[in-house]
């Protein structure tokens, strides 16, 4: 890439040629976090206290210290992060390449489906499907499941039910289909997991993080927006906080979307 | 007969909320002895370990041999009054407020003469019983009742300054995940509460107590998580002004102690919320409850902490845990010197294994929600300042009285090992 | 037990009362020192004449008597500072005629006085004593008139005395006051209005309550022949006695300590109650008159109303009684109050009293109370005062 393509990008970006998109929930106290059985850690929520606010804990400024789990609000997961990566190199958030970062992506459309059904999963058919459509997935880019189920809220979003949630997500084969015959650079998903509610009814369990983190390759979940985003075309940048042995990271999501697919995205 | 309380009407906007005034205060360190005693609702008075004499007022040295030992002990509340007056004027605003004031002498069957409260209902030179009761200086004092219960005695004036009866108060419990919610929020309102509202935090995930909460009329959830400090501040600037009685009954537990946790993680959890969140409550009510302690039948009254009884003497198997809670044991005993200037009360309520999830390992007895909050209501209604709920609770603190160090070597040698 | 000593050749002189103030801005060491001033005066003495000293007040704090003898330049060589309010004047008597004596001193001054600041009476009350702040206080913090109401209300119960009875006593007091320039009351009281005055603690009124006030009393103690050397008018301390907490097992104070010592104190005065030619009570109730009238030997326990239903009990009666109105009428000054009617008697006896003066006055019974610890009052005392002539 040329130093004028990079001046055009911004030219354009300047110019609303290319839409910056944000695929990122506010961090909020009361943000679902994902819920373990009790006798398990737990990931912390979001809080917020404040440090001074312009009185006598500091005059002139405000500010607050913030705590979370790496795994709170929109967030990235390392291969780290789970048992099948630990050994994986670069496997934290603050080893990985930074160029792992900045990629194109695909979106996979399954909001209708998941409107209707609840556990809906991701099969191979349904990739095919797509691919029929849009193209074969390129490998090295990242793939996002687009539910709407970053339009919930409450209770809705986690769907607790007396067995646990119930959300979408992927099955084993299609996750092992996108890692290991696609190639992803990574998967993410508008719910808490890159696993469907019911994910650890699979084998193995949690198929999405078994495979993905097991091959070195990323996560992302919580995202927003993604029914802004083209199947094909735009650029992801997830850059995680640079934590020392980090699993995983909250982050801002952004995209680059060329207008024209932006708008017809948006149809 | 008592004139029963009616509900208070709408506060008038336009009037100033009545600043909180005080009885007396000060008393001798002898005296302090009748306020421990009331704090546990104890009729007690110093007898003399020598010759037996019961003695009143407190004092230093027998006045019937001179012996220096006057343990406190429980006696007969039992006697005659022989005169009575009616105060009217009284240089002690508290008491000017509140004129007329009935006091009286009273002979005690077990000896001393003893100046105190008459209700409304004794009659003159009659029998009576004496209760020992705190005041809102939070100072043990004495009232003479009727030995039989009148109707609506409890709605008396004078007593109910010494309580903190629920009855007409709205109250605010700060946890409905808690399993004992429903039931205090059920007791509460059959004690004459006059509106429950529940905390409930992380409504985005479901629990079972919330149906239940939900239909009893009368009870209002809203949302509040006691870890989420803007989350208090704002129920409590929506609230703060109408919360009469805070039931603090959040709670994290986890089995274990240090070595077997091996991480602080829970600790944490423990500390965010059995500790910091009576804090932050404390930080984000207190003020706003402070400031309406007299402000009428409905005024501002009490401050409960539902603790574990492990808070006064640590419990291994629920180690971190008990720490947790001797840390908002030592709280509360900050915020009762804190709030005494306003003369809201804090009453600790010290449970045993409760019979939920967490203690399903441990054996019988433990304490059902509906035991917990009856001891909640009762221990308002008679303006304790500590309340030992539970056969464990009352085992634990009576071994406590009689020696915290034999209590710790109880409760930590384990079993018999190799 | 030995007998009491006789205070032969003890005579007391040169009374001087402050006019009593409601409120005054002034300490309580500038009321005592004017009335040291006032006794020294009118006996012609300076500071450094007197040699015995003695003070009762309870707004002297932090100073006590030693810290008065430098503030008003005195040395003496016996001092005493007597912290039993309404028995003060008495009991500072006993002692100083007991110095005089024994040689001790030659002139005790004993003075008694309080200020009163807006608002100070309601400090003292919080600091009088620890049974009270521990016990008596907490009840409604009705002070010394709560107390005096379960006392006056028992003692109505008991023996069937009114509030007309105790009317009839402070109308009396009233009168007597309106002679008295320094009184802080200067209006006549009616037995209608005593009886429709508003209520202050049942059973006691408005009218059953002294008025706090600043004042100051003072008179000298010194041997017989003193006062004639200084041809000093003076009466005869003829006996005089005490007691603390007497009759604690009663449940409620009916009596005072005056009963276990009243036979003594009339074999030392070499006398009887019908030779009493007029008589100061403790009137900081009317109650506690009623009381000392019979503890005192006047009349039967419990029949002090008839016995004022059956007499006249101002200055011209068959029965003068707290002849310059009393705490009741002149108010009440603190630790003062104690001394008020030690002082009168003084006048009396020497017809210095003016227009409020008791015919042939030779005989008077000057009787103290004081102290309400907790429920009843500790101190009693009582002396008898007789006139130089009196036989």
């Amino acid at each position: 890439m040329s130093q004028a393509t990079l001046s055009e990008l911004a030219l354009q970006i300047a110019s609303g040629e290319v839409r910056i998109v944000d695929l990122t929930h506010t961090l909020d106290p009361d943000f679902p976090v994902i819920i373990l059985p009790p006798e398990f850690g737990q990931c912390a929520r979001f809080r917020m206290e404040e440090i001074s606010a312009y009185d006598h804990r500091g005059p002139a400024w405000k500010w607050h210290n913030i705590s979370m789990s790496e795994h709170t609000g929109t967030h990235f997961d390392a291969p780290s992060h789970w048992i099948s990566g630990r050994d994986v190199p670069n496997n934290s958030v603050d080893e990985i390449p930074p160029q792992a970062f900045v990629g194109p992506v695909a979106v996979i459309d399954c909001s209708a489906q998941a409107a209707l059904d609840e556990d809906f999963e991701l099969t191979p058919e349904v990739i095919e499907a797509w691919e029929h459509q849009h193209g074969r997935i390129a490998a090295d880019s990242w793939v996002l499941m687009r539910t709407d189920w970053s339009k919930k809220s409450g209770a809705d979003y986690l769907n607790m039910k007396s067995d646990g949630a119930h959300s979408p997500g992927p099955t084993p084969d299609a996750i092992r289909l996108l890692v290991d015959q696609r190639n992803i650079r990574g998967f993410g998903t508008e719910t808490v997991g890159t696993d469907a509610g019911q994910g650890a009814h699979y084998t193995p369990p949690y198929p999405a993080h078994f495979y993905l983190h097991g091959a070195g390759r990323y996560g992302l979940q919580c995202l927003a927006n993604l029914d802004q985003l083209p199947a094909t075309g735009a650029i992801l940048m997830a850059p995680p906080l640079k934590i020392k042995d980090g699993t995983g990271s909250p982050l801002r999501v952004l995209a680059m979307v060329p207008a024209a697919q932006h708008e017809g995205a948006q149809q | 007969m008592t004139t029963p309380l009616i509900p208070p009407p709408r506060k008038d906007p336009q009037k100033r909320t009545v600043s909180p005034t005080r009885p007396p205060q000060m008393r001798s360190r002898a005296a302090l002895g009748l306020s421990a005693a009331a704090a546990h609702g104890r009729f007690a008075l110093q007898r003399c370990a020598e010759c037996g004499a019961v003695q009143y007022p407190p004092r230093d040295a027998c006045s019937s041999c001179l012996s220096l030992e006057l343990p406190w002990q429980d006696v007969s509340p039992l006697g005659e009054i022989l005169a009575e007056t009616t105060v009217r004027t009284s240089t002690k605003l508290y008491f000017r407020e509140r004129a007329p004031w009935r006091t009286g002498s009273v002979q005690l069957d077990a000896g001393p003469v003893l100046l105190c409260h008459l209700h409304g209902d004794c009659e003159p030179r009659s029998r009576v019983k004496l209760l020992n009761r705190l005041d809102r200086a939070g100072q043990g004092v004495l009232l003479a009742v009727p030995l039989e219960r009148t109707p609506t005695m409890e709605d008396d004036p004078q007593l109910r300054a010494l309580t903190s009866d629920p009855k007409h108060r709205r109250v605010l419990i700060t946890d409905a995940r808690n399993p004992n919610a429903p039931a205090l929020a059920t007791s509460l309102l059959a004690a004459g509460a006059a509106m429950v509202f529940v905390g409930e935090a992380e409504s985005w995930r479901p629990y079972p107590e919330k149906p239940l909460l939900q239909a009893i009329d009368g009870v209002e959830l809203l949302p509040m998580d006691v870890t989420d400090t803007a989350s208090v501040q704002k129920l409590a600037g929506e609230l703060g002004g109408k919360t009469d009685i805070l039931i603090n009954n959040a709670r994290f537990i986890r089995p274990g102690g240090v070595l077997s946790r091996g991480d602080t993680g829970f600790a944490r959890d423990e500390m965010e919320v059995n500790y910091l969140g009576l804090m932050r409550l404390a930080q984000a009510f207190g003020p706003a409850m402070c400031s309406r302690v007299s402000d009428g039948i409905n005024s501002a009254v009490a401050w409960v902490n539902i603790l574990s009884v492990h808070a006064l003497s640590n419990a291994p198997d629920y180690g971190c845990f008990s720490a947790s809670n001797a840390a908002a044991h030592s709280l509360s005993q900050c915020l009762r010197a804190e709030f005494r200037s306003s003369g809201l009360r804090v009453m600790n309520v010290y449970c045993g294994p409760t019979e939920d999830d967490w203690y399903q390992p441990l054996p019988p007895p433990k304490v059902l929600p509906e035991s917990l909050s009856r001891s909640v209501v009762q221990g308002l209604q008679q303006g304790l300042e500590e309340v030992y709920c539970g056969d464990v609770a009352k085992d634990v603190y009576t071994r406590f009285e009689q020696s915290p160090n034999i209590l710790e070597r109880e409760t930590t040698q384990g079993v018999e090992g190799a | 037990m030995r007998a009491r000593q006789s205070y032969d050749g003890v005579v007391v002189t040169a009374p001087f009362s402050t006019p009593y103030q409601r409120y005054s801005i002034e300490t309580a060491h500038w009321w005592i020192a004017r009335a040291l001033r006032g006794s020294l005066q009118s006996a012609g003495l300076k500071p450094l004449d007197i040699d015995g000293f003695t003070v009762s007040s309870f707004t002297l704090f932090p100073d006590t008597a030693v810290g008065l003898t430098q503030h008003l330049g005195l040395s003496p060589r016996w001092l005493d500072h007597i912290p039993m309010g309404g028995a003060s004047g008495v009991v500072a008597l006993r002692r100083a005629a007991r110095a005089v004596q024994s040689g001790d001193a030659s002139i005790v001054a004993c003075v008694a006085g309080d200020t009163n600041h807006i608002d100070s009476f309601r400090g003292l009350l919080s600091s009088f004593s620890r049974f009270a702040m521990d016990a008596s206080y907490p009840y409604g913090y009705g002070g010394p008139n709560a107390n005096f109401a379960l006392l006056t209300d028992r003692y109505m119960q008991t023996y069937g005395a009114t509030r007309e009875d105790f009317g009839r006593l402070c109308v009396a007091q009233r009168s007597n006051a309106l002679n008295n320039p320094g009184a802080v009351m200067k209006k006549p009281l009616t037995l209608e209005q005593y009886l429709g005055a508003r209520p202050i603690a049942d059973p006691i009124a408005l009218f059953d309550c002294v008025m706090p006030c600043a004042g100051s009393e003072a008179f000298l103690v010194m041997h017989e022949d003193q006062a004639r050397a200084r041809q000093l008018p003076f009466a005869r301390l003829s006996g005089a006695i005490e007691r603390h907490n007497a009759h604690a097992a009663d449940p409620i104070q009916l009596r005072g300590g005056w009963t276990v010592d009243i036979e003594e104190l009339y074999n030392m005065a070499d006398c009887t109650p019908e030779s009493i030619d007029l008589l100061q009570t403790y009137d900081d109730y009317p109650v506690i008159s009623m009381m000392q009238i019979e503890d005192l030997g006047f009349c039967a326990k419990g029949e002090a109303a008839s016995f004022v239903r059956g007499h006249d009990l101002t200055t011209r009666g068959d029965f003068p009684h707290n002849t310059s109105g009393g705490q009741l009428s002149a108010g009440q000054a603190g630790a003062a109050g104690g001394f008020i009617g030690m002082v009168e008697a003084i006048r009396q006896l020497t017809d210095a009293a003016e227009n409020r003066q008791v015919k042939n006055a030779a005989r008077a019974m000057v009787s103290g109370f004081g102290m309400i610890n907790y429920d009843r009052g500790v101190c009693s005392a009582a002396a008898i005062l007789s006139s130089e002539d009196a036989s």
